[in-house]
């Protein structure tokens, strides 16, 4: 079997058994990429063939030396390119940040890094990570492998995409109100956002930090595991970040005793305007729970209904703040021939950022501006306490909850641009 | 139903440090109306005494040890500045000539 098939877990005990080398992945992969990718344009940019070769060339002849391997080594894996990669362009799928070159690396890539993976390239994505289709990146739509005619989902379609499509076998996303479960569920991988706090965001672009999340994208819930498992941990350098023990999330991954798990299904997600296809298929999932020996129980979140609008309100009023800082300045883009300092901020943010951004930055800038405070962002943060509560109520009483993650299949490329409602 | 004036947009658009063209702003407008009157339905929501989300992660401000570590040397600091000049980022002058 072609080594790009395999999974993270069975690529893993190849290379680690001795059986393939970090040389023939690296080949591998870049003859899979080479194939796939001008189809699915899951990257913007691509690890160039020499460093691949010299990465992987460096892992055969270190081991030699190290004697042991470590869970992700030599694992071919893509990263959105909102995470911060030192020396490795990071655009954030925005005009603004074309030539950015961060010149430090994540905290999550450092603990990458360490276990000295292969790093495929970075992924697309909604430009600044706003939208649902990656057709709002400044390099254009990635495609959905399975038809090219849909949107991989998104903001993290790129890395969806890419392990979908086998250009890599799992990759990093990033998720503020759907971003890496909404193009995972496009594209028929596992998506996976972990609890806030459980990972560092140091060097990750901000969006609404309040919101954002970096996690997995697999092929199987194990994957997703073995990929948390390098990611999570205690960071002085993210202040939200979770000083917690985390347990070895393979273990919880394996089978357990189903029979001892209440499963939640909470009403208000199978309403109206759920797509019948969607429903069906989550219906049918919740029978094989049930079939296995679960415990299924109806429950109720009644601030279902008012999650998107306190949603939009939350998101763009910290993004308003968060994209602030570009300003032509330290970094990024800057306007040309500007007279002075004010009309080169006016006129850099003007051409660096895309309709998208503009239009949350300006409802953002609104919800948050004088007279207006209290009536959107602090009412959407009370609701949002509400939003919380119906949870932690519920969470007395099951141990998951299963619900569809979309309403809809992945929808077709164009087909809701012009909806600023459809953000 | 929220209306958001041509003139109200020019002074969010000026509070964002955004020129926006005279489509966009025309656009901008419907669709913050728009979606302001989509988010207006929270006013129907009663929040009396309910606290605003302070914390996501249920949990107090985490410290760390005020201890010296390497920083971004001034070099690296600089090196994605559109522009700069002996160790400054350089901008456009800041009051316009008369």
């Amino acid at each position: 079997m072609a080594l790009f098939k395999l999974t993270l877990k069975e690529l893993q005990e190849k290379f680690t058994g001795g059986e393939v080398t970090a040389g023939e992945i690296a080949r591998a992969y870049l003859l899979r990429v080479s194939q796939v990718e001008p189809s699915i344009k899951a990257y913007i940019s691509v690890t160039t063939k020499e460093v691949l070769l010299g990465k992987a060339q460096g892992i055969d002849v270190g081991l030699k030396a190290w004697r042991k391997t470590e869970p992700l080594m030599a694992m071919p894996i893509g990263i959105k390119d909102n995470i911060c990669t030192k020396g490795m362009r990071t655009t954030c799928g925005s005009r603004m940040l074309d030539n950015f070159v961060p010149p430090y690396d994540a905290t999550v890539m450092n603990k990458l890094n360490a276990q000295k993976p292969l790093i495929i390239g970075k992924t697309n994505l909604d430009e600044f990570a706003m939208g649902s289709s990656t057709e709002h990146s400044a390099f254009g739509p990635s495609r959905n492998p399975w038809n090219q005619k849909h949107i991989p989902g998104g903001s993290s379609g790129g890395s969806a995409a890419a392990v979908a499509a086998e250009e890599c076998v799992a990759a990093l996303g990033s998720d503020t109100g759907g971003s890496i479960r909404q193009p995972a569920a496009c594209c028929g991988v596992v998506g996976f956002k972990p609890t806030y706090g459980r990972v560092s965001r140091y060097g990750l672009v901000a969006f609404a930090s309040s919101l954002d999340q970096i996690g997995p994208i697999t092929k199987t819930v194990t994957d997703a595991a073995i990929m948390l498992n390098a990611l999570v941990g205690y960071d002085p350098l993210d202040s939200t970040s979770a000083d917690r023990d985390f347990p070895d999330f393979t273990k919880s991954a394996k089978k357990k005793d189903i029979k001892k798990l209440t499963i939640g299904v909470p009403e208000e997600y199978f309403a109206e305007g759920l797509d019948s296809e969607v429903a069906e298929k989550v219906q049918d999932a919740i029978a094989v729970l049930e079939k296995i020996g679960g415990k299924i129980q109806a429950v109720t979140l009644p601030s279902t209904a008012r999650a998107i609008a306190t949603y939009y309100l939350i998101a763009t009023a910290e993004a308003s703040s968060n994209l602030a800082r570009y300003d032509g300045v330290k970094y990024g883009f800057r306007a040309k021939e500007c007279k002075s300092l004010a009309e080169m901020y006016h006129s850099t943010r003007s051409h660096g950022f895309g309709p998208e951004v503009k239009r949350r930055i300006m409802l953002g800038t609104y919800a948050l501006s004088a007279g207006y405070y209290d009536a959107y962002y602090a009412k959407a943060q009370a609701v949002r306490t509400m939003i919380q509560r119906d949870f932690d109520e519920v969470f007395k009483e099951v141990d998951l909850l299963v619900s569809p993650v979309m309403p809809t299949p992945a929808f077709q490329l164009g087909e809701r641009l012009e909806d600023p409602l459809q953000m | 139903m929220a209306n958001i004036s041509h003139k109200e947009v020019e002074h969010v658009a000026q509070l964002a440090r955004l020129d926006l063209t005279e489509p966009e702003k025309t656009l901008f407008g419907e669709q913050l109306s728009q979606i302001l009157t989509f988010v207006e339905q929270l006013q129907d929501v009663s929040t009396e005494g309910i606290p605003l989300t302070a914390s996501v992660a249920d949990q107090a401000s985490v410290l760390r040890e005020d201890s010296p570590r390497e920083g971004l040397s001034q070099e690296h600091a600089l090196s994605n500045a559109p522009e700069s000049s002996d160790g400054f980022f350089v901008v456009p002058k800041i009051l316009p000539k008369k």
